[in-house]
């Protein structure tokens, strides 16, 4: 099959790229430089590659790039930026979630994830949201310690209706 | 309580402002928000694409090798094999600073030219414009092998006419302990008791496959951008190459995690040779697959305890005997084997001992660095022979450890006096305090507890003459710049570094960038390996900054009119102690030196005792610069219908000397002993006849947030470290304990003892069987 004309709003930004009909969805966001989605395994095995496509939470490993022909992806990038970072961000920065980081931008993916289904998740609840990320060197405590925080804080600014502090 | 902590004695730790906070790391939110840059990250314009084509067979001779179809194929652009870099060795057996003697011969080719000795020995590299073209290459490069007898097991290696993986033997290194007369020691004992245990190969399973770029420049220096513990290896990579060292530039990267597997050089080799050979940019990530078959394995050990004891739990005598499978070429192998050798005893007074130790060449994959390095292996089985030492006496395990602990002053197993605090009973006492009651009991499910206590370099081996180095300097507006080879591995090494010097020079951590890891730009450093950085960097940072502090307070002497002792830099101020509404800010001290000419930056060198080698007749010698002393207490539920095991709690406590970063200190606690649990519990790379049987992260299992509850750290501080504040280190510390912990639990909750790992339901299940019929 020839390679086929397809259109991926990434991160707000639209591209329209000419991709091969088994080009992965992740190997289709790191060629347009989406570098924070992290190639672990490309089987599905590990969650770094995760990303939210049309607000759900999706191993872009095991999308293909036709598939999400037309979809609308956010990657942890698009989330927030050092200036302007998102409360889960901000977060996993605070609580020492993130030690090589390089699980991270997935494991802040299922986390948004999460956090959108269910604002006021229990421990288990967070152990189940991350359970398709692989972490091997937190042990995963620091990380739900962040998710809570993050809830937290999500909580407090929806309160007082600020919203500040990033995208939500 | 059935224990209680032990009450600790009196410590008094400065009072610091930095030091010991739990700040942010200043890496941190770049990682959190994505934009920390990675080896695999990075592309350029007019890049080729890398590949390795790699053997099938574990044990062959090449018959014939054909690149010709590959190089043929549009848009190859050069294809390498051995012809093209005769003698071109990984001479990787010490990576760093100091060459050390090794077996002739037995380096690993860059490309195999002739006998393969495992799977996935590298053969040939390609570089092509596109992956897709370098993929089909490798289908296109033709091979035929004649195979030869392979030898999997270390036991059949050992034998006379075993098929030897190189010549004249097998034998690929060898260390012994003497000390005291073991036959006198064992004539005193009660009863003496004997065990055999074993671990498996284990996978580091870093999350960041190996990947990296290189380029040639104008200068003909290649520049490779890589993910690499060591950027030291920059030396073996020129001599590979045969180019000067001078022409090979390392720039590494933040590591997406290391353990010891990116100790040994993994892609960077290839980089080197396809950049020069194309004088084109290349790139080369490799897929997980590839990574599980290229890069080093955790050793594993057979390892044999034979312990005379008095009926009071005192130890008489202990002969121990070890043997580690090195696999298809040494590597590291002979020091993982000298670290297991020194810590075979544990952190026990044994005045009589005798240690024999081996490694062997196998066809298996190599192994060499893991997190631990041979320390965790040994603590596997002497802390499960503690537990069976005290089984055997029937006392209990904390009692017959107790009998036995080493305390400041006296001597290890190679005759080294324990200088700094030894806190083994007060982490045990406090990590099975909190442990608490067991959990009750319910049908098929048995619950057990169990703990270990262990002892563990941090530094290297003493006659390595480690140094490192480190340059921190004030720029005018009073902001401070560090620069350190130091590689990060995610451990915090980079933050802990700005920490020492915020807290020395009063900048606060967030006016503080660091460069770090690159082996031209930044002073080296030495490896982040043998839980050495914080140790090692950390001293050489805190003498440089110290430097500028003194020009600093010298020249505020002058200009408050005060004694040096009366000056405090702090929070970005030099200010009067008595009087702090007297103060300058940092930025107008710091222009004001400027003005003067004085010197705001310094470089120095830190220095690790030097000593000499220890006795090769009796292993007897100062090894180690210290030590770091610890405890994990687990209690697990078993199914003894299905066999599963399910980890109820978990503790680690650990005397880290003095935490930087608590943060970071619990961080390295929880994530080092889920390497461990998982060491215990589920992980184990099958190898049979040569072959990974568990290719993926489908296969080979890590633990998920699923698998185990939180570890809870406790984070004591004697402040008797050798590092900067009287710190120790906790990297390596933090796994060694949890494995032993976890058998030692499961034997309390079914009275039967695995003395293989990994635990799984099938052993669990064969051994209650086992206990049924005997």
């Amino acid at each position: 099959m020839q390679p086929k004309m397809i259109t991926l709003t990434v991160n707000g930004r639209k591209h329209q790229v000419a991709l091969n009909p088994d080009e992965t969805l992740l190997n289709a966001l790191r060629q347009l430089n989406y570098t924070d989605v992290k190639n672990g395994c490309e089987k599905g095995d590990c969650g770094a590659c995760a990303v939210l496509l049309n607000g759900k939470a999706v191993n872009s490993c095991l999308v293909l790039a036709w598939q999400a022909d037309g979809s609308e992806i956010l990657t942890n990038a698009g989330l927030g930026t050092m200036d302007n970072p998102h409360p889960i961000q901000e977060a996993f920065a605070d609580a020492g979630a993130a030690q090589c980081g390089y699980c991270t931008p997935g494991m802040i993916i299922s986390a948004k994830a999460l956090l959108d289904q269910n604002p006021h998740p229990s421990e288990e609840e967070i152990r189940e949201a991350i359970s398709g990320n692989l972490c091997r060197c937190t042990g995963y405590a620091q990380i739900i310690t962040a998710i809570q925080i993050a809830a937290e804080r999500i909580a407090a600014s929806a309160l007082v209706g600020s919203g500040q502090g990033g995208k939500q | 309580m059935k224990y209680k902590a032990k009450p600790l004695p009196p410590v008094e730790l400065p009072d610091l402002r930095v030091v010991g906070k739990p700040l942010r790391r200043v890496d941190a939110l770049g990682k959190a928000v994505g934009s920390t840059v990675y080896a695999g990250d990075f592309s350029m314009p007019n890049m080729l694409h890398g590949k390795v084509f790699r053997s099938s067979q574990p044990s062959a001779r090449i018959k014939r090798l054909d690149v010709s179809k590959a190089r043929e194929l549009p848009g190859v652009i050069c294809v390498l094999t051995a012809k093209d870099l005769p003698d071109a060795k990984l001479v990787t057996d010490m990576p760093g600073q100091t060459g050390q003697k090794r077996r002739a011969g037995t380096d690993a080719p860059v490309l195999a030219s002739e006998v393969i000795r495992y799977r996935g020995e590298p053969i040939a590299l390609v570089a092509a414009e596109t992956l897709d073209i370098a993929e089909q290459a490798l289908e296109r490069i033709e091979i035929e092998y004649d195979t030869l007898p392979g030898v999997y097991d270390p036991l059949e290696a050992m034998k006379p006419g075993a098929p030897v993986v190189y010549e004249p033997d097998n034998i690929v290194a060898t260390w012994k302990i003497r000390k005291g007369d073991v036959q006198a020691g064992m004539a005193m004992a009660d009863m003496i008791i004997e065990n055999t245990f074993s671990v498996p190969f284990v996978d580091h399973a870093y999350l960041e496959p190996e990947a990296g770029m290189a380029w040639m420049d104008d200068q003909n220096v290649i520049h490779i951008r890589v993910c690499t513990q060591v950027v030291e290896h920059f030396r073996s990579i020129a001599r590979a190459l045969g180019v000067p060292q001078n022409k090979i530039h390392i720039q590494g990267t933040f590591l997406g995690g290391g353990f010891g597997g990116k100790e040994d050089i993994t892609v960077e080799i290839f980089l080197a040779l396809l950049a020069k050979y194309t004088h084109r940019p290349v790139r080369l990530a490799y897929s997980r697959e590839e990574s599980i078959m290229a890069h080093s394995k955790r050793h594993p050990f057979i390892i044999t305890h034979h312990t005379g004891v008095k009926r009071n739990g005192r130890i008489t005598a202990a002969e121990i005997e070890m043997i580690s499978d090195a696999g298809a070429y040494p590597y590291l192998s002979p020091y993982v084997l000298l670290y297991a050798t020194v810590t075979a005893c544990g952190p026990y007074r044994v005045e009589h001992l005798k240690v024999d130790s081996t490694s062997v060449a196998t066809n298996n994959p190599f192994t060499s660095a893991f997190r631990g390095f041979g320390a965790a292996q040994a603590c596997v089985a002497y802390e499960q022979q503690m537990d069976e030492i005290a089984k055997a006496l029937d006392m209990d395990p904390l009692d017959v450890r107790r009998a036995n602990y080493l305390s400041t002053g006296d001597r290890n197993a190679t005759g080294q006096q324990m200088k700094s605090a030894v806190w083994l009973e007060e982490t045990a006492t406090r990590a099975l305090e909190t442990l608490g009651e067991k959990t009750s009991e319910c049908g098929p499910i048995k619950v057990g507890q169990g703990f270990a206590s262990y002892m563990q370099s941090y530094g290297r081996i003493t006659w390595f003459h480690d140094t490192s180095r480190a340059w921190v300097g004030l720029e005018l507006d009073g902001t401070a710049v560090i620069r350190c080879g130091v590689p990060d591995l995610g451990g915090g090494q980079v933050n802990t570094l700005c920490q020492i010097a915020s807290e020395v020079l009063g900048v606060p951590l967030e006016n503080f960038i660091i460069y770090s890891t690159d082996s031209a730009l930044t002073p080296l450093a030495g490896t982040t390996t043998a839980t050495r950085q914080l140790y090692m960097s950390g001293s050489a940072v805190h003498q440089a900054a110290s430097e500028i502090r003194r020009v600093l307070l010298e020249y505020a002497q002058l200009h408050f009119e005060q004694d040096i002792e009366n000056l405090e830099l702090a929070d970005g101020k030099v200010y009067v102690k008595s009087d702090p509404e007297n103060f300058l800010p940092l930025a107008e001290l710091t222009k004001m030196c400027a003005a003067e000419g004085l010197p705001l930056s310094n470089l120095a060198l830190f220095k690790a005792p030097f000593t000499d080698p220890i006795d090769p007749e009796t292993g007897q010698g100062d090894i180690f610069p210290d030590f770091t002393f610890g405890a994990h207490a687990v209690e697990v539920a078993v199914d003894t219908e299905t066999g599963e095991i399910t980890l109820l709690k978990s503790v680690g406590c650990h005397d880290v000397g003095r935490a930087i970063n608590p943060i970071a200190v619990e961080g390295q606690i929880q994530g080092g002993s889920t390497q461990g649990l998982g060491y215990a519990l589920m992980e184990e790379v099958q190898v049979v006849e040569g072959v990974i049987q568990t290719p993926s992260l489908s296969e080979y299992l890590i633990p998920t947030s699923r698998d185990l509850p939180t570890t809870k750290a406790i984070i004591l501080e004697s402040g008797t470290g050798l590092g900067p504040f009287g710190a120790k280190g906790i990297g390596e510390p933090s796994l060694t304990p949890a494995a032993p912990a976890v058998a030692n639990a499961l034997t309390n909750a079914l009275g039967v003892r695995i003395k293989d790992l990994p635990l799984t339901p099938e052993k669990v299940l064969a051994a209650i069987e086992e206990a049924k019929n005997a």
